[in-house]
């Protein structure tokens, strides 16, 4: 991999009323690489947008320096043919079309009057290709929407045609399907351009799926991560380490290794989210504390486990019978059967609910206690059951 | 649009221009017929000798000095309404002009007696070089203070009332002046203030063309960085412009082009507003190379029409130029507030 910027000892950060602020320090040396799409994550305030600033030379570091292969100090003009920028500036231009936005990325190689050459052409034309903007080229830019505008945006960062590429939260303002394109995209451009793209992003769940390599900010100690009690009863019990390990402000490496290292948790966590690192999502957790067992598989079972936890039901283990762990046959079982086609829930006293939660007269054991043909009833049958709201 | 069709049209300009000269240099008071204008022009010395007295040294460097304040203040508007990215910004609405004629108010009224504009255009030209001076640096100060603000607030109105407050103090400022003067020198300053293109002859035209050339060269030279900052300063500087360079060209330009007219001119409202929309709507482009000429060749068209309606046909009565241009340009203004939409696009 062709090594395309460098960071060395970088302390990011601004100066305020002559104090200095710092927003990052002691950052590891990071590294983009030709080919690659690292995703910049970190929650709000913890200092990404700076960061990507630092490194794009939008504004000064505050110690260290940023190598751009191989070479630092950059003047803004060699500077803007090593590195183009999507930033989340809203650009509207007073009577501007897309082809002359595009046609702007040229700038810093277009002569001092702004003329453009035959290879100027050329790169415009692969820049529009590449974003798959074809059909706007006669808009004018403010008749454009988010998502389009985003596109157009990156494809004037293309026409720049320089190695690095970086964009500032390029999904915020888009809706689903056009995030997943946008990341697609990107992911695909990296690879067949063999540019380096570094882009910050909320989007854990398609970062986590496109990224080469994850950068991970961590917000100030202050609103340090969280990992109290909640964080503990989705991820189990094998992060104990690695919640003190995160005192480290910054974590990079590739998505799969973060997430097994328990990073993520440690970083994102709060009380009201939590990291289920099986599924390598978010989900808000349950209210409730109620315990259950669940048994079955394939798509019922995973379906099955979703609205239980949005009952307020927390999963304490899959696998009845030969499972003893997380309180063993005591709980109450719903078990899912499909039969004849169609699945069938079926519920099964345990002895360990919350004490009078079970109606009297749920026998004890793994006795049925009632059969349910949709989700929606077993839910409806659990509430009655158990007293929950 | 196609190259050639914007060539076209810009050729169209141009053969407007020449037209609006002649009619130009043919009203007035004595209407002298085009053909005449010609005759007097390429064959000096013969034909009517009162004729063409008027038109060589009365008429001509008045429709000169007219293409040469409707080309500067345009491009000037141009320019402020790209920096800015305010479709209302322009010398005039930002307090530039004030700016300028407290520089010539300064200079005016401070002397005494001595420095009635009757009494520095006695002195000759290095009584115009001062008060050229004077204004230009008047609208270089009030431009700087803006610009600084203009880097805090980001929203188009509250520019615009930082313009009107700008005003109000070089208006405050001149008037503390004018309290103190005596009665000649402040009739001086208002007829000043009306706004003229005639009063402009012999060595302080030569002084205005060379000040506009400066002036519209470094513009002309800037249109590049001005596309570029129609992005916004943080994309303008992720291609490599020196955004702090860019600022002190147009801030130089803007001065030197506002200063000298409007020290030679007195202050000519609401050109640099309308031109460049005008072009913008003309050319249907936002490519500073394109709208730098066309802004240019409509304003100094624009202004020439201004000064042949101000001779009001077939009468003796000459209107202040400054009345023409507000009763023009201010319906622009209206036309672009009632259309909000378009105001927000600069954003």
């Amino acid at each position: 991999m062709v090594e395309l910027l460098h960071t060395r000892e970088l302390v990011t950060g601004y100066h305020q009323g002559g104090r200095r602020i710092v927003v990052s320090g002691g950052l590891p040396g990071l590294t983009i690489g030709a080919g690659q799409l690292i995703c910049l994550l970190g929650p709000n305030g913890s200092g990404k947008s700076t960061l990507l600033r630092t490194l794009a030379g939008l504004q000064p570091a505050l110690g260290g320096r940023v190598e751009i292969q191989g070479r630092s100090g950059l003047s803004s003009g060699e500077l803007a043919k090593k590195i183009s920028l999507v930033l989340t500036d809203r650009v509207l231009g007073s009577n501007l079309d897309v082809h002359s936005l595009v046609a702007l990325g040229r700038y810093p190689w277009s002569g001092w009057l702004g003329g453009l050459q035959e290879t100027d052409r050329v790169a415009i034309d692969r820049a529009i290709a590449s974003a798959g903007i074809g059909e706007l080229l006669g808009r004018k830019v403010f008749t454009l929407s988010d998502g389009e505008n985003q596109k157009v945006m990156l494809a004037r960062a293309l026409a720049q045609d320089t190695p690095i590429l970086m964009l500032d939260e390029p999904t915020a303002h888009l809706d689903l399907p056009s995030r997943i394109r946008l990341m697609r995209l990107l992911h695909r451009l990296a690879r067949e351009l063999n540019k380096g793209i570094l882009l910050s992003t909320h989007e854990l769940d398609l970062a986590l799926q496109v990224a080469d390599e994850v950068w991970l900010l961590e917000a100030d100690s202050g609103a340090g991560p969280a990992m109290g009690g909640a964080a503990g009863f989705t991820a189990g019990s094998g992060l104990a380490g690695s919640a003190g390990s995160a005192a480290g402000s910054f974590h990079k490496g590739t998505p799969e290794d973060l997430i097994l290292a328990g990073i993520f948790e440690a970083v994102f966590a709060r009380e009201d989210v939590v990291f289920d690192r099986a599924a390598g999502v978010f989900r808000i957790p349950p209210e409730g504390q109620l315990q259950i067992r669940l048994e079955g598989e394939g798509v019922e079972a995973f379906w099955t486990r979703r609205a239980l936890q949005r009952a307020g039901f927390a999963i304490v283990a899959e696998a009845a019978g030969t499972d003893s762990m997380g309180g063993g046959a005591g709980v109450g079982l719903v078990r899912v059967l499909v039969e004849e086609g169609r699945p069938v829930w079926v519920l099964e006293a345990g002895g360990a609910m919350p004490a009078g939660a079970m109606s009297p007269g749920a026998g004890a054991g793994s006795a049925e206690v009632a059969r349910f043909d949709s989700i929606a009833a077993l839910l409806d049958g659990l509430r009655r059951q158990t007293h929950l709201p | 649009m196609k190259v050639r069709i914007r060539r076209f049209r810009l050729g169209g300009l141009l053969l407007l221009l020449v037209l609006a000269f002649v009619l130009d240099l043919s009203s007035g008071s004595i209407r002298i017929p085009v053909r005449d204008i010609f005759h007097i022009l390429f064959h000096p010395g013969s034909g009517d000798l009162t004729w063409g007295f008027i038109v060589r040294s009365i008429r001509l460097p008045k429709a000169i000095t007219a293409v040469l304040a409707g080309c500067g203040l345009s491009v000037s508007g141009l320019q402020m309404q790209t920096m800015f990215r305010n479709p209302l910004a322009e010398p005039g609405v930002l307090g530039i002009t004030a700016g300028a004629s407290f520089g010539v108010a300064a200079v005016m009224l401070s002397g005494g007696s001595m420095a009635t504009l009757y009494a520095i255009r006695e002195l000759g030209s290095p009584g115009s070089w001062l008060i050229a001076g004077a204004a230009c640096v008047g609208a270089g100060l009030v431009m700087l203070l803006v610009v600084a603000l203009s880097s805090r607030l980001r929203d188009n109105v509250l520019m615009l009332v930082i313009g009107l407050m700008m005003n109000s103090i070089t208006v405050a400022l001149t008037s503390i002046w004018q309290f103190f003067s005596n009665p000649e020198e402040v009739k001086e300053y208002l007829l000043w203030t009306f706004g003229s293109l005639g009063g402009v002859t012999g060595s302080q035209l030569y002084i205005l063309t060379t000040v506009v050339a400066v002036g519209l060269v470094a513009v002309f030279l800037s249109s590049k960085m001005l596309d570029a900052l129609l992005l916004g300063e943080n994309y303008a500087r992720s291609m490599g412009l020196t955004v702090k360079r860019a600022r002190i060209i147009i801030v130089c330009s803007t001065s030197l082009l506002a200063g000298s007219i409007t020290a030679f001119c007195g202050p000519i409202g609401f050109m640099g507003i309308a031109v460049p929309h005008l072009a913008r709507l003309l050319f249907n482009t936002s490519s500073h190379r394109v709208l730098m000429p066309a802004s240019c060749l409509l304003g100094a068209i624009l202004l020439l029409a201004c000064d042949c309606i101000a001779q009001w046909p077939g009468t003796q009565t000459v209107l202040p130029i400054n009345i023409i241009t507000s009763l023009v340009g201010a319906p622009v203004v209206i036309y672009l507030l009632v259309r909000r939409k378009n105001l927000n696009i600069y954003r």
